[in-house]
């Protein structure tokens, strides 16, 4: 009994640990710092059941899609487990997605003639804005300590000039994700594709990676606001924002808590 | 009008609605849904005082309205923005014949813009002839990701919006909103993208396109297009309640449109009954950008005063009474 209810817990936690590496590619967070795992459930016969919630009834069908596909990805890779099913609570396509996550039908299974492609590109659209606002929060980070620095300047700064902080790696985990080079002697002002922006440039550019950076946070703020709202105690089970640490504290200081704000 | 400090602010509210999403207009489950992420909406980012009971969002009628808009909320003139949303609702979510029937009452008030569907085609284009004369249209406001049945939506770029688009230009219908906020399109595209906009506001330079929600979100690709686009604006419609529950948020909100767009392109709104416009004012004309956030500029009260009434004063034809309007400096 003691034995069986161990490795339950084991593999609770194991499954909690391949989820951590699902995202949701729009707010560019794990789906379990951000709440949206509602349960794991395992038999001792290694049943695995996982509810996944989202902060509305109406966030978009393929982000939707998309995070529940990829969560039956990462736990069926687990050794341990045969049977998972994972089903989406509360959305308006629940049933829909449900029925296509049990049948592994994949997005154009699902959704029919509604969908024309598969995601790639639309996961790909994300992982390029996810790394502008990696790259902004480096640099902005390098700018504060660096008073004498001008934005130009930036046109030289390789990965090896960033201050060792959260921020710095991120922004190599983004470039890995994309398959843009992580050589400390690589540079760090670069586009979608690596390539270097002309040095005119660069004022316009980082404005635009700022941009960038401040919808992304944004639409992660509303979106765990939403789920608190719409969940009354899952906040409990949400992980704070990682970046807002590095955004909003000196770099001495990172681990102290972020500048409150009025939150509901 | 709001008066502080000696300044007095002309307010236009530039996204209204009279809705009903009572259970006996609710068509299926997603009627009850829609209402319950709206209210979500309300109470993830209201003050707690402003809170309303379930009951009373589900349906306010026209008296409420007058009240929290015009008598509570300062607001000089308001503008009907309808959503349809017809697979969801008996009688439509957004009361034509309710909004129609109040803005005949108070012209001098209320506008009314009506929505319309390119999926409709032909039919829909002729009924959108004999509702431009009999609403007398300035603006109409396009919900993308409506339903419409296997349809999830359309796009402002298809061969039907072209011709819908070419029929307002053609009634001086020439103020077109589409809602770019939280949508519901299930297709493999992202839902949000505003690309469709761009090439729209490029086939007709002659017409406005107020992108409400101002793209959130999908900041960046907005502002990337407005700055491209003189005749794209902003619609604040949701952002505004960021002031309360993240006044930093909102404040680089603010901070990118006025960078990227400029002070004659942002429309305020309270996107009523979402939020009540009084709180709203009150804030925004106390609101100040962040000391430490020096990559803003400050925010001044003559971009205030454009943002809340003027610009859509401006775009609608309404008359400013004199010393409302922001002086003109003397051209060198």
């Amino acid at each position: 009994m003691s034995v069986t209810s161990l490795e339950g817990s084991a593999r609770e936690g194991s499954a909690r640990a391949a989820l951590d590496t699902v995202f949701d590619p729009e707010l560019d967070e794990p789906i379990t710092d951000l709440g949206f795992v509602r349960s794991v459930t395992v038999t001792p016969d290694g049943a695995l059941t996982v509810r996944l919630r989202l902060p509305t009834s109406f966030c978009s069908p393929n982000f939707a899609y998309l995070m529940a596909s990829d969560s039956k990805d990462a736990l069926t890779a687990l050794p341990w487990t045969r049977d998972v099913v994972v089903l989406l609570d509360d959305h308006h396509d629940s049933d829909l997605i449900n029925r296509g996550l049990a049948a592994d039908a994949g997005y154009r299974g699902t959704f029919g003639a509604e969908a024309e492609k598969d995601l790639e590109e639309l996961r790909l659209t994300f992982r390029r804005k996810a790394h502008s606002a990696a790259m902004e929060r480096a640099l902005a980070c390098l700018l504060r300590e660096s008073p004498d620095l001008t934005e130009e300047d930036l046109h030289e700064v390789v990965l090896a000039d960033l201050p060792d902080v959260t921020a710095a790696g991120a922004l190599r985990r983004r470039r890995a994700a994309l398959g843009l080079g992580v050589e400390p002697s690589d540079h760090v002002l670069v586009d979608d594709h690596g390539t270097r922006y002309p040095q005119g440039e660069i004022p316009l550019r980082l404005r635009f990676a700022r941009a960038v950076r401040v919808s992304i946070d944004g639409n992660a703020h509303f979106c765990r606001g939403l789920l608190r709202t719409r969940y009354p105690r899952s906040g409990a089970d949400q992980v704070p924002r990682a970046e807002e640490f590095a955004q909003f504290t000196a770099p001495q200081a990172q681990f102290t808590a972020p500048q409150k704000e009025n939150v509901s | 009008m709001y008066s502080k400090d000696g300044e007095n602010y002309f307010i236009v509210d530039a996204h209204v609605a009279l809705w009903d999403a009572r259970p006996e207009n609710q068509l299926n489950i997603h009627g009850k849904q829609f209402i319950d992420c709206f209210y979500d909406y309300h109470r993830n980012l209201s003050p707690e005082s402003e809170l309303w009971p379930y009951e009373d969002y589900l349906y306010y009628g026209g008296e409420r309205l007058m009240k929290d808009l015009f008598v509570e909320g300062y607001v000089d003139h308001a503008i009907f923005q309808p959503a349809r949303l017809g697979a969801f609702y008996r009688n439509g979510f957004g009361q034509t014949e309710e909004s129609f029937a109040l803005a005949q009452r108070h012209p001098d008030k209320l506008t009314y813009n009506h929505s319309w569907d390119p999926r409709y085609e032909q039919k829909g284009l002729d009924q959108l002839r004999r509702d431009a004369e009999r609403f007398q249209l300035k603006g109409a406001k396009l919900y993308t990701a409506e339903w419409k049945g296997d349809s999830r939506g359309y796009k402002l770029d298809d061969p039907w919006t072209y011709r819908y688009l070419e029929a307002c230009q053609e009634l001086g219908i020439n103020n077109i909103h589409i809602h770019k906020g939280p949508t519901i399109r299930p297709l493999d595209r992202d839902a949000f993208d505003v690309a469709d906009v761009d090439k729209a506001a490029t086939q007709f330079p002659e017409m406005n396109f107020v992108v409400e929600h101002c793209g959130l979100p999908r900041l960046e690709d907005f502002c990337w297009i407005a700055t491209q686009e003189p005749n794209v604006h902003a619609g604040l419609a949701v952002a505004m309640p960021f002031i309360h529950s993240r006044p930093r948020y909102f404040a680089q909100i603010i901070g990118e449109l006025l960078y990227w767009l400029d002070e004659d392109r942002i429309q305020f709104s309270s996107d009523y009954a979402l939020w009540t416009p009084r709180w709203l004012i009150e804030r925004f004309v106390d609101f100040r950008i962040p000391e430490d956030m020096t990559e803003y500029a400050p925010i001044t009260t003559a971009q205030k005063k454009k943002i809340l009434g003027l610009n859509a004063a401006s775009m609608y034809g309404i008359e400013v009474p004199a010393g409302l309007g922001v002086d003109e400096p003397a051209v060198a």
